[in-house]
């Protein structure tokens, strides 16, 4: 098991995560943190969980068709988040970059575990990456949590709802149960890689005061800004470069 | 009388945690991997053992690298980008094989028949070992797997391989040069040198997994013999 951070490891960048249940509201938080460095200036690179542009048609073909076991489940969500660390996090840490992760390897420690595979076997393959500098876990009451989740999606997929674990027939009830299962190893897990607990049954302004308080206090933000102006958008950007006169008198224009 | 020989169903085990859920004793067929570089006649010896064997009454299934339903053809794609690096493909391809090994592999032995693979986690480990990927975390990985019954590794000199590869194509894949790893600009080049790193890597792997090595230098019908003499010593082993 990795036991160092980016920070441990000599990275000139930090890695910032959070994690907790669906429903916790960590992806809300995680956005307004984005926001608020974007507008201070600094280098940011925000990454989510299961989003790698290379793996993502695999692991939705497998859920959409349920042919994902404990094992490839693990396996291909191992496979997101490596391609995602060597080709997108690895390279922004090196270039001093503050990176955002919306969920990172605790999320497949808890999960994967609550399915069934071993947890030194999850956690062995997971040993190439890094720990993060710090990591927000978003606490709020199983309730809450659920009922943030069932309130606005009323329909719930198969995987997200544990239905592949054989806990209930019934959706809901599944969905339910394998929440709780996966909170508790979320628990377990709290003191070991030092988690920063939130009470995520706080009002989200207050919630987000003290995460860019405890993330000014851990980072030395200054270090991580940008040099020179923000990059216009694609679409506004003008040549790179000013062409030299054209000596042959040919039409002025062509870029 | 009954004998008791090294890999009876008795002896049968994962190497590691294996797949949750799974008892190995259930498995009554039998698990055959062969091994080998492109070119080393792999294909051909077991289209030759697949007739042996049913001709003679014994069920036959076969897997191979990328052909599970799950990510074969994400896979495929990916690598053609060479987009991939390095944690990344040996995921990917663990996600091949475990698709693999759970929705056919574990069913067919359940069911008594013979699994012929077309090479197995031992080209993956020493492909990743070749790769700088560290052999503990590896051996952790494939702790899903099922150690088989025999596994064959066909070794030819990376000299033979070109000329078989060549006579075959008339070129020289990518991949089995190695071509990712820079070893050399030079396709020819780069094949010879990365066929030796694999052939060292698994004589490295031999060390902890037991298989045998072929020398698969000589005709195809002397390989063929010494196969189908050590395969049926391992049937009747029952």
């Amino acid at each position: 098991m990795a036991t160092k951070t980016f920070k441990d490891m000599g990275y000139p960048g930090r890695l910032v995560a959070v994690e907790g249940l669906d429903g916790s509201g960590k992806s809300t938080q995680i956005y307004l943190l984005k926001r608020w460095l974007e507008a201070e200036g600094i280098k940011v690179y925000f990454s989510e969980w299961n989003s790698s542009e290379l793996v993502k048609a695999a692991t939705s073909k497998g859920k959409k068709r349920e042919l994902l076991t404990p094992t490839t489940f693990s396996l291909i969500h191992a496979t997101d988040f490596a391609d995602r660390y060597e080709r997108h996090l690895l390279p922004l840490l090196r270039a001093g970059y503050v990176v955002l992760c919306d969920r990172y390897v605790f999320t497949a420690f808890a999960r994967d575990v609550v399915r069934g595979c071993p947890p030194e076997w999850v956690r062995g393959i997971y040993n190439f990456a890094a720990l993060p500098d710090l990591t927000f876990f978003f606490k709020a009451d199983l309730e809450v949590s659920l009922q943030r989740i069932l309130d606005g999606r009323p329909k719930l997929k198969f995987f997200e709802a544990g239905m592949d674990l054989h806990l209930s027939t019934d959706i809901y009830e599944s969905f339910r149960m394998f929440q709780g299962r996966i909170l508790e190893q979320y628990l377990a897990m709290s003191r070991e890689f030092n988690f920063m607990v939130m009470d995520a049954n706080q009002r989200v302004e207050i919630q987000q005061v003290l995460v860019r308080k405890l993330v000014k206090e851990n980072i030395d933000l200054a270090r991580f800004k940008r040099r020179g102006p923000l990059p216009l958008p694609p679409s506004v950007r003008r040549p790179k470069k000013v062409e030299p006169p054209d000596l042959l008198g040919e039409e002025e224009g062509g870029v | 009388m009954k004998k008791t020989a090294p890999h009876s169903t008795s002896t049968r085990r994962f190497y590691g945690h294996g797949i949750p859920g799974v008892n190995p004793a259930d498995l009554a067929g039998k698990l055959i991997a062969v091994e080998g570089a492109d070119g080393s006649g792999r294909s051909t010896q077991i289209a030759q053992l697949v007739d042996w064997l049913e001709t003679g009454g014994r069920p036959t299934v076969q897997v191979g690298l990328k052909r599970s339903t799950l990510v074969s053809a994400e896979l495929e794609k990916a690598q053609g980008g060479n987009i991939l690096s390095r944690t990344t493909l040996a995921l990917f391809y663990a996600t091949d094989f475990a698709d693999q090994l759970e929705n056919i592999i574990l069913p067919a032995l359940r069911a008594g028949f013979i699994v012929l693979a077309d090479r197995y986690i031992y080209t993956l480990m020493a492909r990743d070992m070749v790769r700088g990927m560290d052999q503990a975390w590896l051996k952790n990985l494939y702790g899903l797997a099922l150690e088989p019954d025999g596994v064959f590794y066909l070794s030819v000199e990376p000299p033979e391989l070109v000329q078989r590869n060549l006579a075959k194509s008339a070129t020289l894949d990518y991949w089995e040069s190695g071509m990712d790893l820079g070893l050399s600009p030079d396709l020819f080049d780069s094949f010879l040198k990365y066929q030796g790193r694999m052939q060292a890597a698994f004589k490295d792997l031999q060390k902890s997994y037991d298989f045998e090595i072929i020398d698969a230098n000589r005709p195809v019908e002397a390989v063929t013999r010494d196969l189908r003499k050590k395969i049926t010593v391992l049937l009747n082993g029952d």
